[in-house]
């Protein structure tokens, strides 16, 4: 039962997360950012493509490390 | 149709035609190397819990307030897609092999033939039956999630739902035409250009779910996906450049993709 359990985690942290957890942590972080940016009367929209601007290079660096 | 409508449906189209391709090779080799009638009705029950899923889904999905569907759902496309895009680069830029259906098609060829015949109620071929029917189900679900998700964000399910149609049906049809693997479809290109629109579809919808407001409101899509795009083209240049001397001495795929190779 347990090692049912584990690997449905395994299953759905694999097709959330995958193989870089940090994309997923800074994905949410700026999400965070924009709805509290958004509250305020500066223009939020530029977050998330910052975001994406450094994490996939970042992610790929260590990817490319790694292999 | 309007060019976000447009967009749409080919992201749509692309993203279900890459997991119809994967499903098409599994479903090929349970019935090439074991048994096509245990595979069919693995494939059959798969399309049956696939319809309850999509049955429970779709309409739940409908009931949530627009701004925190567009809040959750653009985050998590957004990690999809940047998650297809990080592979994507990595194999264009040679630091990752590309996907290779006909190797895969012949690894789950030469799998089904060292298993054994087992028969369990009406099924002659137990294993054929459960490599189709996960096969079928774990991509009918992303196919699933990728058109309902899409279509509830723009409006549109039955523009989503018509596109991921005609995409399962295009491949189905191929692949049991020729009885192959689709080796011929340019899969890898597929796979990049399907995780440049998830991630442009993921930053627009993110940013909006999170009451942020683009300059141009919808039309902002049609500059974020080509910006998207442009920057991993970069990425590839920069990352070939750093490969070891013994690499960029092989041959590697162009930087923007052939139709050759498949993912």
């Amino acid at each position: 039962m347990i090692s049912r359990l584990r690997a449905f985690g395994a299953f759905w942290y694999d097709f959330i997360i995958g193989d870089d957890w940090r994309v997923a942590a800074v994905v949410a972080v700026a999400l965070a950012a924009t709805f509290g940016v958004s509250k305020t009367s500066v223009p939020a929209w530029w977050i998330l493509p910052l975001a994406v601007a450094l994490v996939l290079p970042l992610s790929l660096w260590r990817a490319r490390r790694k292999g | 149709m309007s060019g976000t409508t447009a967009a749409l449906f080919i992201a749509v189209f692309l993203a279900c035609a890459v997991e119809a391709v994967e499903a098409v090779t599994i479903v090929l080799a349970a019935g090439t190397a074991r048994d096509w009638r245990s595979a069919g009705l693995g494939v059959g029950s798969a399309l049956v819990v696939l319809a309850a899923v999509i049955a429970a889904l779709g309409p739940a999905l409908t009931a949530i307030p627009i701004g925190a569907l567009r809040l959750v759902v653009g985050g998590l496309l957004l990690v999809f897609g940047l998650q297809w895009l990080r592979k994507a680069v990595l194999r264009y830029s040679g630091h990752k092999g590309l996907h290779d259906e006909e190797a895969i098609f012949q690894r789950e060829v030469a799998a089904a033939r060292a298993a054994h015949a087992e028969r369990r109620w009406a099924v002659n071929d137990w294993y054929s039956y459960t490599l189709s029917f996960k096969g079928v189900l774990l991509e009918g679900l992303e196919v699933a999630f990728i058109a309902i998700t899409f279509g509830s964000n723009q409006h549109d399910v039955p523009l989503a739902a018509l596109a991921a149609a005609c995409a399962v049906v295009v491949v189905s049809a191929v692949g049991f035409a020729v009885k192959a693997p689709l080796a011929r479809v340019p899969e890898n290109t597929l796979k990049f250009v399907v995780g440049v629109m998830l991630t442009g579809f993921g930053m627009f919808w993110g940013a909006e779910g999170a009451d942020a407001h683009w300059p141009g409101s919808d039309a902002a899509l049609l500059v974020i996906i080509p910006v998207v795009a442009l920057f991993a083209l970069g990425l590839v240049a920069v990352l070939r450049r750093s490969l070891p001397p013994r690499a960029t001495a092989a041959p590697v795929a162009p930087v923007v993709p052939t139709l050759q190779e498949q993912s």
